[in-house]
């Protein structure tokens, strides 16, 4: 069985990590009253979103350069197709999520200290309506990011649940013995 | 005869020097703040002031400031925590509308730079705080800008579960520019 090389794995479940750290950190965060529980919880949100973004930055470079397995004999075009659309999807919205993020927070004035100690830079200029505007983005592209991510999951479940197909193994960090 | 002249035009700058600075200018002044929460500087400032200032470069040490602000107009850079800090545990504006400084004395530290030591009340309490300020001239007007580090701990200013500094951080820099005009003769 041809798997995803060791760096593709580690980058892909640190990313995953990070995401199901953010999101439901991001979800539970925003209706809470003003409280230091809340200030806490927004930086914690947003080092977590910075660090995502720098390991998907790598994820992207390594991606560029270094070829997935092939898919399976198994796999029907239709579902090389819908895989490679999620695929790439997740991508884009991996990237533009947290970019979201940054620029709504410079737009409303709150720069992003990372670990409270490294000063990112602004983005943009401190605009209350951009900032706004930004937080419906970034809302919007969160949505989207949990379909992809329901749809991916349910994929990487059926081939392994359904089809009890490699598909899930490939990317697992766990070695098995009996392997193809 | 050249000495007598010297004179006259050295009576004449100190004459145009002599004069005192009194009109503060509503659009060339601002009292803004500096916070740090979990290490991020945020920026405010306070809408609504009356400030007194008299200056005459030539007699610094006559100088006198009372400023008052109107502690409800406060703009932190967002709406829920505007909210937040006209409350009981932060200004409690409804018991405390008001914070002043009274100036009790001003001194020249050399070149543009000066200090002014006062009375500060915030939240019904007074601190003795001094001031540093720079004087530079813009025009016909004198422009004053100085910084002045704020202890919330010290005013009782976030109180309970807010008065960790880990997240708002004790100090906030409270930043004041005025421009003056002078005195109408």
């Amino acid at each position: 069985m041809s798997r995803y090389d060791p760096t593709a794995i580690a980058l892909h479940w640190l990313v995953a990590l990070a995401i199901l750290c953010a999101f439901p950190l991001g979800w539970y965060m925003t209706d809470l009253p003003l409280s230091p529980l809340k200030l806490r919880l927004y930086s914690y949100h947003k080092w977590i979103g910075m660090i995502a973004l720098a390991l998907i930055i790598v994820r992207l470079l390594w991606r560029a350069t270094h070829r997935p397995p092939a898919p399976l004999p198994t796999h029907p075009l239709w579902q090389r197709w819908a895989a490679e659309a999620v695929h790439h999807g997740l991508y884009v919205l991996m990237v533009a999520v947290p970019m979201s993020g940054w620029l709504m927070t410079s737009a409303l004035g709150f720069p992003v200290v990372l670990f409270g100690v490294l000063p990112l830079p602004d983005l943009v200029a401190k605009n209350k309506e951009l900032g706004e505007v930004l937080k419906a983005v970034h809302q919007w592209l969160n949505y989207a990011l949990l379909a992809l991510f329901v749809a991916h999951v349910a994929g990487a479940l059926q081939h392994h649940f359904i089809d009890r197909d490699d598909t899930l193994r490939r990317m697992s960090p766990f070695r098995k013995r009996k392997e193809a | 005869m050249k000495h007598f002249a010297l004179a006259i035009t050295l009576l004449a700058v100190g004459a145009a020097f002599a004069a005192e600075f009194n009109s503060v200018q509503p659009s060339g002044s601002a009292i803004t703040f500096v916070s740090k929460q979990m290490g991020v500087p945020v920026d405010g400032k306070f809408g609504k002031y009356s400030a007194q200032i008299a200056f005459d470069p030539a007699r610094p040490q006559a100088g006198k400031a009372q400023i008052e602000v109107d502690v409800a107009s406060i703009d932190t850079g967002s709406s829920d925590a505007d909210e937040e800090v006209r409350g009981k545990a932060w200004f409690d504006v409804h018991s405390f509308p008001t914070a002043r400084f009274v100036s009790t004395g001003l001194k020249p530290l050399g070149g543009d730079r000066f200090e002014a030591t006062g009375t500060m009340t915030i939240k019904g309490r007074k601190a003795n705080i001094v001031a540093p300020f720079t004087v530079k001239p813009a025009g016909a007007a004198l422009v004053i800008d100085g910084t002045l580090p704020i202890s919330r701990k010290q005013f009782g200013i976030g109180e309970g579960s807010w008065s960790d500094p880990s997240v708002v951080a004790d100090e906030v820099q409270v930043r004041f520019h005025f421009t003056l005009d002078a005195a109408k003769k």
